[in-house]
């Protein structure tokens, strides 16, 4: 049969027919000649991030082989001390960025194309086969994790690693044209740069049709750099991925030594004409760690014995010793750059081996101690279940930053605050000030939901910075009614009755409103109430200014308030106070009054509340009479004591000086009612 | 008898068997019985009678008038009995399958969510805190051990502000405050660190069914001398059946955090299949839920506690992503959408 290596699944090329060499008889099994059969294992690996060893196949193999309890088979390498007395490649790191360099030059290469099993590999690895040189270094990298460059010798005779002061344009060998500026360290034969340091090669310098010799790149770079670097040029490789990850720096020679070993296997041709020429600029320091078992112990909660870590430990190659209760652990050098350095590192290697699906699970044995809620906690809780419970309304969720787009399509002017320093989208740039243009734009987007809903949310708004340059943030609860079926009036006094269950509800306080100037947009000039809480300022209450009520809805009415929910929850709960009901009979007194314009409840009050009336229980509003001109309100007034029976006398005493009292505010009281 | 009486006996009875309502009844009681009464009147025509008959005739008016009483009561029964029967038989009957005009309000989904966590971990004596929005840059990373061009910074996609502060990636950026909080109680007096502290977070990224760049997150912290993997694990075991309200398995993986040391992605069985393997765990069994590990040793000396002689667990919870799977929304955008055709379904939850 005839095929394509396209056809049977082991590269993209369908260039030709396979050649299959002659002495395999007919009818042979593929997969008794190439390595076509293809085993895979999922292998769920979120901490590779953090892992440089588990990006080469060698590391996962030693994983397997801890936890499977066997032993982890030593790579085969060629021996490099025999070519010690061969002269030396040209080579000098001048930048602290390049922590290690291992070159090797080989000449005599006649091989082009790689044996089919490597290519399979490299196709089944998610990479293309390029040319023998080019395979090889893939496939070290592949296997050990250690990139590799292969450059053609001819080009590269003096390696200098370093910067350049002055930006400049390099061609990679993917035929880019890059900027390169003054941080990205270069690999450069003298002064002509060669290749990215640890992100990809250059165009001019690669393994071409007829190279025959070649200086081996193995080397090491700052892991950090390397990242910037690759950020920088917007372009990362599988190099660049793995020198980002921190490599370890002994892996370089190890990593020649096989390089050479598969080199010769494939080309036998192939003469080494250089010793390793090794520059180690920067070792990382070893790390010891030691600690006995009860910290083991104390960190998992369960028992696991000397004997099971010891095993583990030495199965992912460390060298552990327990000695008098004492672990001494030595640290191989492709954890030690980056994520085991200390003793809780440990804990990691020895119970992901062990299995947490084999841990015991146990509570804690802790204190008792009570626990108490804060404040602003337990109000804001308390808020949610009064608004939701006894008002209908519907909590909300919204974003912090205000809605350019949709604030303008009503008419609110966003007002200038602190801003988003890297937001991606224009329509979110500033932060709000307050949560009400937020509220309007979500009811507009409702009016079709119902004739008349409202909606609160608590959240947060900054206002501003302080004077260490700090975003002033507030929590605040806000709350909007939209009614195409209540006049103004109600829609606000219910708004009113909302605020004043809150502060009773939770605080048995009452609040006061105070007429309040307007300052922004979307306020309507009249109504505009501030919240007075135990003394404090705590919000603002109003009506939608009509240009933005006509912009959501020509129809609906629309009302607003929002409040500070740390000032809520710090002010003052004036708790249940009992008033134990007299025995004897109360007398109720009603007064009906004409207001004057600008006389309010809250002017009228004045006139009998803190003025020493001993007998003035209680007092409330029990009938409003409005036409144009005349404004009647009919006040009750109830009249008891604990010790005796009223008499009418000193009923009548006090109401005449409430009477006195209001004619002073221009108060009339047109008749008597009792 | 005197013919008088017999003659009013008879009128009397006459007059009841027509009368239909209690008001008539009345009138006539009144009118044979009150002080003016016609049976009254009749004793004031005794004194024209001979003394040996006065006897008689009063003793006979005494017993029309006993008899009149008996009858009017009894008449009296009788008509407040079919007045009653007549109120019942006169009750319409409603409809009370026509649809109800009870208005409810609604929480929003995470309150929901959040509160059934929090009442678990509360009745666990852990505290609820609150954390601001706007976190420094030390809050959010480096009291957490991602000091300054640490790759994780890359990992997410930070909202920076003019002035250098930021809006907080995740609910972690709590961390550092609460163990300043509550570590000096914890040394001076032993009293373990339990805390949670649900939070917005933010991540400057473009939104789409899955994707958004406001979220929910609740994050746990336990710190004490003797705080283990397995409390870990017993902890989230715990918390997650409760909210789930069926018994959930944990399994703990190796995951990278900057701030834990070990650090773990935790996933739960499958709440669709309970771990046979379904489309929705794409039949692993699994669902990956939560981050969590113990406390790294520098974030437990940032946060002023010795961690030598202290250890503790923190976790992630996304609540947001819990309320998703819980209530099955299956576009996260509907969450922040103000929309109340979303929301107003959300009644009560507990």
């Amino acid at each position: 049969m005839c095929c394509g290596e396209s056809e049977i699944g082991i590269s993209d090329d369908n260039s030709g027919i396979m050649e299959i060499t002659d002495d395999v008889p007919l009818g042979t099994d593929i997969k008794t000649i190439y390595d076509v059969d293809d085993i895979i294992f999922e292998v769920d690996n979120k901490s590779l991030t953090n892992r440089p060893d588990l990006w080469g196949h060698y590391g996962i193999a030693r994983e397997f082989a801890a936890l499977a309890g066997r032993e982890l088979k030593p790579l085969d390498v060629d021996e490099l001390s025999v070519y010690d007395d061969l002269p030396s490649v040209d080579m000098k790191i001048e930048d602290k960025l390049c922590k290690r360099y291992s070159t090797i030059k080989v000449e005599n290469i006649s091989r082009s194309i790689s044996p089919v099993n490597i290519r399979i590999r490299l196709y089944y690895c998610g990479m293309r086969a390029i040319n023998f040189l080019a395979d090889l270094t893939n496939y070290l990298m592949l296997e050990m994790g250690q990139p590799m460059h292969a450059f053609d010798s001819r080009k590269v005779e003096k390696i200098r690693i370093k910067r350049f002061d002055t930006p400049f344009t390099f061609k990679t060998l993917d035929g880019v044209e890059r900027n390169i500026d003054e941080n990205t360290l270069m690999i450069c034969n003298d002064n002509t740069p060669v290749a990215i340091a640890g992100i990809m090669g250059g165009l001019d310098s690669e393994i071409v049709e007829d190279t025959t010799t070649l200086t081996l790149e193995s080397a090491n770079f700052d892991a950090a750099s390397v990242r910037k670097s690759t950020v920088r040029l917007s372009h990362r490789t599988d190099a660049s991925m793995r020198y980002e990850k921190s490599l370890d720096p002994e892996m370089t020679v190890p990593a020649i030594g096989r390089f050479l070993y598969l080199l010769k296997k494939y080309d036998s041709g192939a003469k080494v004409v250089s010793r390793l020429t090794d520059e180690y600029a920067e070792k990382f320091p070893p790390v010891t760690l030691s600690f006995d078992q009860s910290f083991v112990d104390r960190y998992t909660g369960i028992k696991i014995d000397s004997e099971t870590i010891i095993k583990t430990l030495t199965g992912l190659g460390f060298k552990a010793v327990y000695e008098n209760g004492k672990y001494t652990v030595d640290v191989p050098s492709w954890r030690i750059t980056k994520d085991v350095t200390m003793n809780a590192d440990i804990i990691e290697e020895i119970t992901r081996i062990y299995g947490y699906d084999n841990f015991e699970v146990n509570t804690t044995r802790s204190p008792l101690y009570p626990v108490r809620m804060t404040a602003v906690k337990t109000n804001e809780e308390k808020m949610k279940d009064l608004l939701v419970k006894r008002f209908a309304l519907h909590e909300v969720h919204s974003y912090v930053w205000a809605y350019n787009d949709e604030l303008k399509a009503l008419g609110i002017e966003i007002e200038p605050n602190i801003k988003l320093a890297n937001a991606t989208n224009p329509n979110i740039e500033t932060l709000r000030n307050s949560m009400i243009p937020t509220q309007l734009c979500q009811i507009k987007s409702n009016v079709s939901y119902a004739p008349e809903f409202g909606i609160f949310e608590i959240g947060r708004v900054i206002n501003g910075v302080d004077e260490n340059g700090l975003c002033i943030e507030h929590k605040k609860l806000a709350v909007t009614l939209f009614s195409k079926t209540s006049d103004i009036k109600t829609l606000y006094f219910r708004l009113r009755d909302i605020i004043a269950a809150l502060a009773s509800d939770i605080k048995h306080a009452e609040p006061e409103f105070v007429r309040a100037e307007p300052s922004h947009s979307y306020e309507h000039p009249v109504n505009l109430n501030k919240i007075i809480l135990d003394g404090r300022d705590i919000g603002i209450m109003g009506i939608v200014h009509p240009v933005v009520n006509k912009n959501i809805d020509k129809k609906a009415n629309i009302v607003f308030a929002e409040i500070d929910v740390d000032m809520f929850a710090e002010s003052k709960d004036n708790g249940i106070v009992y008033d134990e009901p007299s025995k004897y009979p109360s007398i109720d007194y009603d007064l009906s009054l004409d207001l004057p314009k600008d006389i309010f409840y809250s002017d009228l009050r004045k006139c009998w509340e803190n003025k020493g009336f001993d007998i003035l229980k209680g007092t409330g509003v029990i009938d409003t009479y409005d036409t144009d001109t005349i404004h009647r309100m009919t006040v009750r007034f109830e009249f008891s004591s604990n010790e005796r029976t009223l008499s009418s006398a000193e009923v009548q005493e006090i109401i005449n000086k409430i009477i006195s009292n209001l004619n002073d505010i221009n108060v009339v009281v047109p008749n008597m009612i009792q | 008898m005197d013919e008088k009486i017999l003659k009013m006996k008879e009128e009397i009875e006459s007059k009841l068997s027509n009368v239909s309502d209690l008001l008539e009844l009345d009138k006539l009681r009144v009118g044979y019985l009150g002080k003016k009464g016609s049976i009254t009147s009749l004793l004031k025509g005794m004194k024209d009678l001979a003394a040996e008959q006065k006897k008689a005739f009063g003793a006979d008016v005494n017993k029309l008038k006993e008899f009149s009483a008996e009858m009017i009561e009894k008449k009296a029964e009788e008509l407040k009995k079919l007045q009653v029967e007549h109120e019942i038989k006169s009750m319409p009957v409603f409809d009370i399958s026509a649809p109800s005009k009870y208005e409810c309000g609604s929480y929003h989904p995470i309150t929901l969510v959040q509160r059934q966590c929090e009442t678990i971990f509360k009745s666990m004596g852990f505290t609820v805190e609150d954390y601001s929005e706007v976190v420094t840059d030390y809050e959010c990373f480096e009291s957490l051990n991602i000091p300054k061009h640490h790759p994780a910074r890359d990992m997410q996609d930070t909202y920076y502000l003019e002035n250098g502060q930021l809006l907080k990636s995740q609910t972690s950026a709590a961390q550092n405050a609460i163990l300043r909080k509550y570590g000096p109680d914890l040394i001076k007096n032993g009293t373990p660190i339990r805390a949670i502290f649900p939070g917005r977070c933010f991540r400057n990224e473009a939104t789409d069914a899955c994707h958004e760049n406001t979220f929910f997150q609740m994050e746990g912290v336990m710190v004490d001398k003797d705080i283990s993997i397995s409390n870990l694990i017993y902890f989230m075991k715990t918390m997650l059946s409760e909210v789930f309200r069926k018994d959930i398995n944990v399994r703990l993986r190796p995951g990278f955090f900057p701030f834990v040391e070990p650090g773990f992605e935790l996933d739960i069985s499958c709440l669709i299949c309970g771990g046979e393997g379904c489309p929705s765990c794409k039949h692993s069994g699994w669902l990956e839920l939560c981050p969590c590990g113990m406390i790294h040793p520098n974030v437990l000396r940032e946060g002023g506690i010795d961690p030598d002689e202290y250890t503790g667990f923190a976790f992630g919870l996304g609540l947001t992503r819990l309320a998703m799977m819980k209530y099955e929304i299956k576009d996260i955008r509907d969450l922040n959408s103000g929309s109340l055709r979303s929301l107003s379904q959300f009644t009560d939850d507990e």
